[in-house]
C-alpha cells in the first residue's frame, strides 16, 4: 500500500513535468493499470526497458479509480482495465483509440491465511459468524465480481469491511486481520502470503481484462508497443505465470 | 513567632547567601539594586526555589536541606504577593478573596472585602479594576488565609505614582492589622520607610547592611544605600583628625579614629563659591559643575574634581555663581559636616 | 498583500469549484438518504469521540511535555509530532501493527478476551485519535509554555494543592489554548481519510466515515460526493461557529 503511494506520487510528478522536454528524449509511456496487475506488468515493462528501452510508469490503482482520474483528464497513454464495465464507461467518455482489447482473465478465490488455520472449504463457509471476512467494496470490479459469485452460491455473508482495492483485502488477509476474502486468483498467486480455496466454476466470475490505447496519449507508438507486448506471446506466458488466463 | 534563615541559592552564575532573622511583627523591607537576589529570597521563602540551607519559621522547619526537608508551598502558610496583582482573570473579585478560604468562604471573603471598602467590587472581575484596587484585592486575596508569613514583592511597583500614595496608606493600615511576620522587597527608599520597622540592604546576593530605617539612611554602608539617601558616600583610612580616601586625596575631619572608616557628606553640607573661600574649612579643593538637576526647591550638582561629591545649592545660588554644566567652582566642606563610622 | 490574496484564492478556488459543481437539485434527495445521515453521524460521532479522547489523553501529555527540558524534551516532542508528517496510510499500517489481531498489543488481547480492533467503530476512533491529537498537544503545550507560572505559585501559596491549582487555576487559564486545539483537533478528525481506511476498513454504518463515502461515491456517483462533501463542509462551518459563541463568547 505505501509502495501504491509513492507510485502515485510518482505518477504525478511524471506527468507534471511531460510535456516540458522537446528534445529526443528516451522514450517514455504512462500507463494505467488496475491494481491487481501489477506483479505481471511489472515484469512486462522490464521486458519492454530491456528490449525497446521503453521506459514505463504505471499508475496502480482500483479500476474505479483510474477510470474517475481519467475522465476527470488525467493524461495518460495506456488503460488497462479490471472489467469491461469501467472500460466502456472510458470509451464512452471518448478517452480511447480504436477499440478495446481483452487481454486476460482472472477467476475469483478466497484467500486464507497460510495453511488455512480456519478450515474454509468453500463459499458457504464465509457465512459462519464468528469469521471475519473482507470484500472488495461493490464500486471496486473485484468486490463486484464477489457479489455476483456469493448470489450464485446463495451465500450471504456479513463483511467486516469492504475494501477500495482488491489488494488491500489482500493486506488484511496476509496481515491476519480477516480470516478470509475474495481476490483474483492472480493476488493470491502473487502474493505468496496468503493461500488460495478455489471456487467452483458454477459460482465463479470471470473476470475480463481489456487494455486500450488513450486517444491523448503522448506518443502513441510506444502505447501500440506496450499493448502489443502484452497480446504477444511473451506477455501471455507472464501473465499466465502470475497467474491470469490468457487471452 | 519569628523566622529565622540561612538560605544558599546557586543558579547559573548567580548566588544568594542570606541569614535573616526577623522577629514577631515586624516589618522588614528588603531593598536592593536589581538583580541583587530580592525576589530569589522571596521566593526560596515561599518555597518555590530549591534551596540550600535552613528556614524556621515560628518553631517549624520548613526547609533543612541538611536533613533533606521541604515543606511545600501550599502548607507553609506563607502569603506572597506579587508586584502585579496576579488576580485570576477567570475569577471575579469575591472568588478570588475567596480562594484560599477553606470554610464559608464567600461569607468571609464578602466581610473582608466590605472592611476594605471593596465591598462594591466583589462581582467584577479582575480586569476592570484599576491598578490600586488590583493591588487592594490581591492583598486581602492573600490576608483572608492568615498566613504566619506575608512576603511582598515590589507591591506598588506597577502602580502609577497618582495612585501610589493611596495604595501605600491602606497597605500600612492593612499590614498594622497583620500579625505575622512581613517581609517587603522593593527598590523605593520612601515605601521602605513607610512600611518598614527594619531595612535589609541586599546586594549581589548578600546582606550588606541592616537596621533601623533611620540608622541606615544615616550610616550608609553602600553606594546604593548612599544614593537611596541621597548622601555622598566615601571611604578611606582614618588617621585621627583626617582620613586618606581611597583616591589619595585628604579629607580633614575630627574624631575619624583608625582603620577603614566611611565618610558622609550631606550634599547641602558641600558649599560652593566663585573663588577661593578665606577663613576655617579645611577642605578646599577646585572643581567642575558636570550637570544639574532641579529637586523640588534644590538643584543638585554633580561635581568631578579631586574629591568627586553632589551639592545642594538653592536656585538663586545658582544664578549667583553663573552655574551651568562646565563651569568651574571652587568646593568647601566643613570638617564638623562630615560624619565618619567604621567601615 | 497580493500573497494573501493568492493564498486566500488557494482555499477559496477549490470551494468555488465544488459550489459551481454541485447538483442543487440533488441535495435534497442527497440529504434525506439514508446512507448520508448514517456516514455523517458516524463522522460527528467518531471526530468528536476522538477530540474528547485527544482531550483526557493530550492535556496531561501537553502538561508532562511542557514540564521537561533538555534532550527528552527534544525526544517527546519528535514523538508527539510524529503522526504530523507520517502519511495516514503509513500510520495505519502502523496501527495495525500495533493494534492488530497479530500485532503488539492486539495479539494478545484478542488471545485473551477475544477482543478485535481493527473493522470497528472504535478502530475508526483510534484511527483519527492517532492522526488528531497532535494538534492538540501541540496547541496545548504552547498555551502551557506562555503561562504565567506566577498564577500557579500565588494559587499554591494560597494553600491549593496540585490538583486544585490544576482544575482552578491552570486549566481555565489555558481555555482559549485547549478550545483552538481541540478545534483543529476535531476538525482534521473529521476529514481523516488514509488511516482510517487502513486500520478501520469501510463499512457503511460503522467505520464508513463521510470522507470514506466521499471516496467511494466520487467513483460510482461523483454529483453524490460532491454534495456529500458540501454537508460535511456545512456541518463544520455550523458547529466551528456555534461553538465559538459558547466557548469564547464575543470574539
Amino acid at each position: 500500500m505505501i509502495r501504491r503511494v509513492l507510485a502515485l506520487g510518482a505518477f504525478v510528478f511524471v506527468t507534471s513535468c511531460g510535456g516540458s522536454g522537446d528534445g529526443p528524449a528516451p522514450a517514455s509511456l504512462t500507463v494505467f493499470a488496475a491494481a491487481s496487475l501489477q506483479p505481471a506488468f511489472e515484469k512486462i515493462g522490464k521486458d519492454l526497458q530491456s528490449k525497446d528501452s521503453l521506459h514505463v510508469t504505471y499508475n496502480y490503482a482500483g479500476t474505479q479509480t483510474l477510470t474517475s482520474q481519467l475522465t476527470q483528464g488525467a493524461q495518460g497513454d495506456v488503460f488497462a482495465s479490471a472489467d469491461t464495465a469501467h472500460m466502456t464507461t472510458v470509451v464512452e467518455a471518448g478517452l480511447i483509440e480504436g477499440t478495446p482489447k481483452v487481454f486476460a482473465h482472472n477467476r475469483l478465490e478466497i484467500a486464507v491465511a497460510k495453511g488455512n488455520p480456519k478450515g474454509i472449504h468453500s463459499l458457504a463457509d464465509l457465512a459462519r459468524s464468528g469469521l471475519v471476512v473482507v470484500l472488495a467494496d461493490p464500486s471496486v470490479p473485484a468486490g463486484k465480481y464477489a457479489q455476483q459469485a456469493l448470489a450464485k452460491a446463495g451465500v450471504s455473508v456479513r463483511p467486516a469491511s469492504l475494501e477500495l482495492q482488491v489488494t488491500a483485502v489482500l493486506t488484511k488477509v496476509s496481515l491476519g486481520e480477516a480470516d478470509a476474502g475474495i481476490v483474483y486468483v492472480s493476488d493470491v498467486r502473487t502474493s505468496g502470503k496468503v493461500d488460495g480455496v478455489a471456487i467452483p466454476d458454477p459460482y465463479n466470475v470471470v473476470a475480463d481484462y481489456p487494455i486500450a490505447i488513450l486517444k491523448h496519449a503522448q506518443d502513441s507508438n510506444a502505447a501500440f508497443a506496450f499493448e502489443a507486448l502484452v497480446l504477444s506471446p511473451t506477455g501471455q506466458s507472464i501473465l499466465v505465470a502470475e497467474g491470469f488466463e490468457g487471452a | 513567632m519569628s523566622l529565622h534563615a540561612v538560605i544558599e541559592v546557586e543558579r547559573g552564575g548567580f548566588s544568594l547567601d542570606i541569614d535573616l532573622t526577623v522577629e514577631a511583627g515586624e516589618t522588614v523591607a528588603v531593598l536592593g539594586p536589581n538583580g541583587a537576589g530580592k525576589t530569589t529570597l522571596l521566593r526560596a521563602l515561599a518555597g518555590l526555589v530549591p534551596i540550600a540551607g535552613r528556614v524556621e519559621l515560628d518553631g517549624d522547619v520548613l526547609d533543612d536541606s541538611a536533613v533533606g526537608r521541604h515543606v511545600p508551598t501550599e502548607e507553609r502558610r506563607v502569603g506572597i504577593v506579587f508586584q502585579d496583582h496576579v488576580l485570576f482573570p477567570h475569577m471575579t473579585v469575591l472568588e478570588n478573596v475567596a480562594f484560599g478560604l477553606k470554610r464559608d468562604r464567600s461569607r468571609v471573603a464578602r466581610g473582608w472585602l466590605d472592611r476594605s471598602g471593596l465591598g462594591d467590587k466583589a462581582g467584577v472581575m479582575p480586569g476592570e479594576l484599576s491598578g490600586g484596587q488590583a493591588q487592594r484585592v490581591a492583598l486581602l486575596r492573600t490576608l483572608v488565609t492568615e498566613p504566619r508569613l506575608l512576603l511582598l514583592d515590589e507591591p506598588l511597583a506597577a502602580l502609577d505614582v497618582s495612585v501610589r500614595a493611596e495604595v501605600r496608606r491602606e497597605l500600612s493600615r492593612q499590614l498594622a492589622g497583620f500579625t505575622g511576620i512581613r517581609i517587603l522587597v522593593t527598590h523605593d527608599p520612601l515605601e521602605a520607610i513607610a512600611l518598614a520597622d527594619r531595612l535589609v540592604v541586599l546586594e549581589q546576593g548578600k546582606v550588606v547592611q541592616t537596621g533601623l530605617p533611620s540608622e541606615v539612611t544615616a550610616r550608609p554602608r553602600s553606594r546604593f544605600v548612599a544614593d537611596l539617601a541621597g548622601v555622598n558616600l566615601l571611604r578611606g583610612t582614618g588617621k585621627d583628625d583626617h582620613i586618606e580616601l581611597d583616591g589619595g586625596e585628604v579629607l580633614a575631619a575630627p574624631e575619624s579614629g583608625e582603620g577603614d572608616v566611611f565618610a558622609v557628606i550631606h550634599p547641602r553640607a558641600v558649599a560652593l563659591y566663585l573663588a577661593r573661600p578665606e577663613g576655617t574649612p579645611r577642605n578646599v579643593w577646585r572643581a567642575r559643575a558636570e550637570d544639574l538637576d532641579l529637586r523640588g526647591e534644590r538643584v543638585r550638582v554633580r561635581l568631578s574634581g579631586p574629591v568627586p561629591l553632589v551639592a545642594e545649592v538653592t536656585p538663586s545660588a545658582v544664578r549667583d555663581l553663573r552655574l551651568d554644566a562646565g563651569a568651574e567652582v571652587w568646593v568647601a566642606v566643613k570638617a564638623t559636616e562630615i560624619s565618619v563610622y567604621p567601615a | 498583500m497580493a500573497l494573501a490574496a493568492a493564498g486566500l484564492l488557494l482555499f477559496l478556488l477549490p470551494l468555488a469549484g465544488l459550489i459551481a459543481r454541485a447538483p442543487w437539485n440533488q441535495v435534497g434527495t442527497e440529504l434525506v438518504a439514508t446512507e448520508t445521515a448514517t456516514a455523517l453521524g458516524l463522522s460527528l460521532f467518531c471526530s468528536l469521540t476522538a477530540t474528547a479522547v485527544a482531550l483526557v489523553l493530550g492535556i496531561p501529555l501537553a502538561l508532562v511535555l511542557s514540564r521537561t527540558t533538555g534532550t527528552l524534551r527534544g525526544v517527546l516532542r519528535a514523538l508527539t509530532t510524529l503522526p504530523m508528517v507520517l502519511p495516514p496510510v503509513v500510520g495505519g499500517v502502523a496501527l495495525l501493527l500495533a493494534f492488530g489481531r497479530s500485532g503488539l498489543i492486539g495479539s494478545p488481547l484478542h488471545q485473551l478476551f477475544g477482543l478485535q480492533i481493527p473493522f470497528t467503530t472504535t478502530a475508526a476512533v483510534i484511527a483519527e485519535t492517532f492522526v488528531a491529537m497532535p494538534f492538540l498537544v501541540i496547541a496545548v503545550e504552547g498555551g502551557l509554555r506562555s503561562l504565567d507560572s506566577r498564577y500557579e505559585e500565588s494559587a499554591r501559596a494560597l494553600g491549593a494543592n496540585s490538583w486544585k491549582v490544576f482544575a482552578r487555576v491552570t486549566l481555565p487559564l489555558l481555555r482559549p489554548a485547549i478550545f483552538s486545539g481541540a478545534v483543529l483537533c476535531w476538525a482534521r478528525a473529521l476529514g481523516e481519510f488514509g488511516a482510517t481506511i487502513t486500520f478501520a476498513g469501510n463499512l457503511p454504518g460503522r467505520t464508513q466515515t463521510i470522507p470514506l463515502a466521499v471516496y467511494v461515491a466520487l467513483e460510482t456517483r461523483p454529483d453524490g460526493a460532491i454534495v456529500l462533501s458540501l454537508i460535511l463542509l456545512a456541518v463544520s462551518l455550523a458547529i466551528l461557529i456555534g461553538l465559538r459563541d459558547r466557548w469564547l463568547g464575543a470574539p
